[in-house]
């Protein structure tokens, strides 16, 4: 009898356990805004987005930086998207039950978990030095094209998984081929999940500092890359792809490493930035799998 | 001849994304080609038994010793630190997710503890150089400015999302059946959770577990910026160490040349980074398979 009073006991007390382990990931994550933003809040300021790194802390800013990451980020999402859903396809809807499927498929799930610094030696080797383009833009993006591949191919595989069978019966049986059913019916259907895990996927590449690093991405960068835009025709400039460039968590890494003080509140201000860019592609993300979620009923 | 046409636009298609399907199997074979040929280039200098055995990691002094005990060695600890904040709060907030939390509790939970996983690693550097180290510092006032105890925790909480998560996942795939024969027996919703639920899901736990440590195993940016660069083999936490992965960002931000040995050491050193998540890679696919098996 004693002995069941205290198995009671102690169960209610795991719901107080529980709690706090489950809170205890929220509350760090409270401090830890918390803290970046009274460090960093006073440094936010037009000319901090609008100046190029310098010596002294107080002139220095993130110009180049952001530069750098939307080029990297619109670059890394042309080459990634398009392979990641047509690989995601074939596996899914092409692929067939054997070995060599298999082997792609352990080969995928093993890709995701490789550390990304060693991406980064990817690159080094591959993009850098063998095919001679340098530490480049388009190195870079490369680089973190293929870092972001497999999340792609997950999440593409997952959204067509989820589309019915019987969407695909139909449009069978009113004479369409297996390509026309795919582009016309399956995709449309699963493009919410697939975006919502191509954006996933983005908001890491963001965020990525070692494989630029290692492909020997600068930490101070006084310079734009070339402008898309040009006045002359054909208007588009692809210059910008082959220059040196700097991406905003390197900016940060670059000040939180300084022996000075005054940049710590430099890189606090960065986080914010890159904080804010990070959790606004997640929430989109969220809110489209809620919302996709909610309306398709098969 | 329209119907041919078709049917060869459908073959062109069908090869084109056989060829981006391809494309993941040439990306592992190209970070293996990549490392394995400056790998091979470095132990035509460097003897692999000296590699494995000394103790001593010196490859930018004068004085060169390339002994990569000390940098495992700072791996090791760093990782370890982290699992033994991320595995007991990991585990216990899955197992109150699945099995005692309401389900609008869960749902709003599990967002949040996602956002955990979605701040940049860099971010968490500088948490744990600028927050966490002066907090233990307050408390351990023999710890250095840069020591390993500051990143594993950190890292340590950047890990309990993925426990958490997968584990979570694992636990709420065991049939109610089984939860209802404990009940039945008389178990209190703790005991039907630690001994039926959670052996029952052992093997998706294993996996999270497994790709936790993986995780902690490759993480560059917390141990570069809060670890300190200095390579020594100790398993004092309260000391500046250096990591496998810190290692390499060390020597990138220099400037390099390649071909030279230096250049080398960080593929030398990436492959054996490599060879270890893989097999921890390969280990966790294996366990999840096993749990998808039993009851999907």
């Amino acid at each position: 009898m004693r002995k069941s009073a205290l198995n009671k006991w102690t169960d209610r007390s795991f719901f107080a356990v529980g709690l706090i382990a489950t809170l205890t990931g929220l509350g760090v994550l409270l401090i830890l805004l918390t803290d970046v933003l009274t460090d960093g809040s006073g440094r936010l300021s037009w000319q901090f987005l609008t100046s190029y790194p310098s010596r002294r802390p107080e002139e220095a800013g993130i110009l180049s930086a952001w530069a750098g990451t939307a080029w990297i980020m619109a670059l890394t999402g042309v080459i990634a998207f398009p392979l990641g859903i047509m690989a995601g396809i074939h596996l899914e809807e092409y692929g067939k039950k054997n070995w060599f499927t298999g082997l792609i498929e352990i080969n995928i799930a093993n890709l995701a978990g490789v550390p990304s610094i060693i991406y980064g030696l990817l690159g080094l080797g591959l993009f850098v030095r063998t095919l001679a383009l340098g530490r480049s833009v388009i190195a870079g993006a490369a680089t973190l094209a293929l870092l972001i591949l497999p999340i792609i191919i997950l999440s593409t595989r997952e959204a067509l998984r989820s589309i019915p069978f019987s969407i695909r019966e139909a449009s069978y049986a009113l004479g369409s081929t297996k390509w026309q059913t795919i582009r016309y019916q399956v995709l449309p259907a699963a493009m919410p999940g697939i975006l919502t895990g191509t954006i996933l996927a983005m908001s890491r590449a963001i965020g990525e500092t070692a494989p630029l690093i290692t492909i020997g991405a600068l930490t101070y960068v006084a310079f734009l890359p070339a402008s898309p835009v040009s006045a002359e025709f054909p208007f588009i400039n692809l210059n910008g792809l082959s220059d040196a460039f700097t991406v905003l968590p390197i900016q940060i890494f670059n000040w939180v490493s300084r022996p000075q003080k005054g940049f710590f509140a430099n890189a606090a201000a960065g986080i914010i930035v890159l904080l804010t860019i990070t959790f606004l592609m997640n929430a989109v993300a969220i809110w489209l799998r809620h919302r996709y979620q909610k309306k398709i009923r098969w | 001849m329209n119907g041919r046409l078709r049917k060869l636009k459908e073959r062109l298609i069908e090869g084109a994304l056989f060829l981006s399907a391809l494309l993941s199997v040439f990306i592992t074979l190209g970070i293996i080609a990549v490392l394995l040929f400056e790998t091979y280039g470095f132990f035509g200098e460097v003897s692999i038994i000296d590699f494995l055995t000394d103790t001593q990691w010196t490859p930018l002094f004068s004085d060169k010793h390339f002994g990569i005990l000390p940098l495992f060695c700072g791996t090791l600890l760093t990782t370890a630190i982290a699992i033994l904040v991320a595995l007991p709060i990991g585990l216990t907030s899955a197992i109150f997710l699945s099995e005692y939390a309401p389900s609008g509790l869960r749902s709003i939970a599990k967002p949040f503890l996602e956002m955990l996983a979605a701040v940049p690693t860099v971010v968490y550097g500088y948490f744990a150089l600028l927050f966490i180290t002066p907090l233990l510092q307050r408390v351990i006032p023999s710890i250095s400015g840069f020591n390993a105890l500051s990143p594993g925790i950190v890292m340590g909480i950047m890990i309990i999302p993925i426990i958490s998560s997968l584990s979570e996942d694992a636990m709420h795939a065991v049939p109610l059946g089984l939860r209802e024969g404990a009940y039945a027996l008389g178990a209190t919703k703790l005991q039907a959770a630690t001994r039926v639920v959670v052996p029952s899901a052992f093997s998706g736990i294993a996996a999270s577990f497994i790709l936790g440590i993986s995780r902690a195993v490759g993480e560059t940016m917390v141990v570069a910026i809060a670890a300190g660069l200095q390579p020594r083999l100790t398993l004092n936490p309260l000391v500046p160490i250096e990591t496998v992965t810190a290692y390499i960002v060390q020597v990138s931000l220099g400037d390099t040349p390649a071909g030279t040995l230096e250049y080398r050491t960080i593929f030398a050193v990436g492959m054996s980074l490599f060879a270890v998540t893989f097999i921890l890679n390969v280990l966790s696919y294996w366990f999840t398979k096993k749990f998808r098996e039993v009851y999907e």
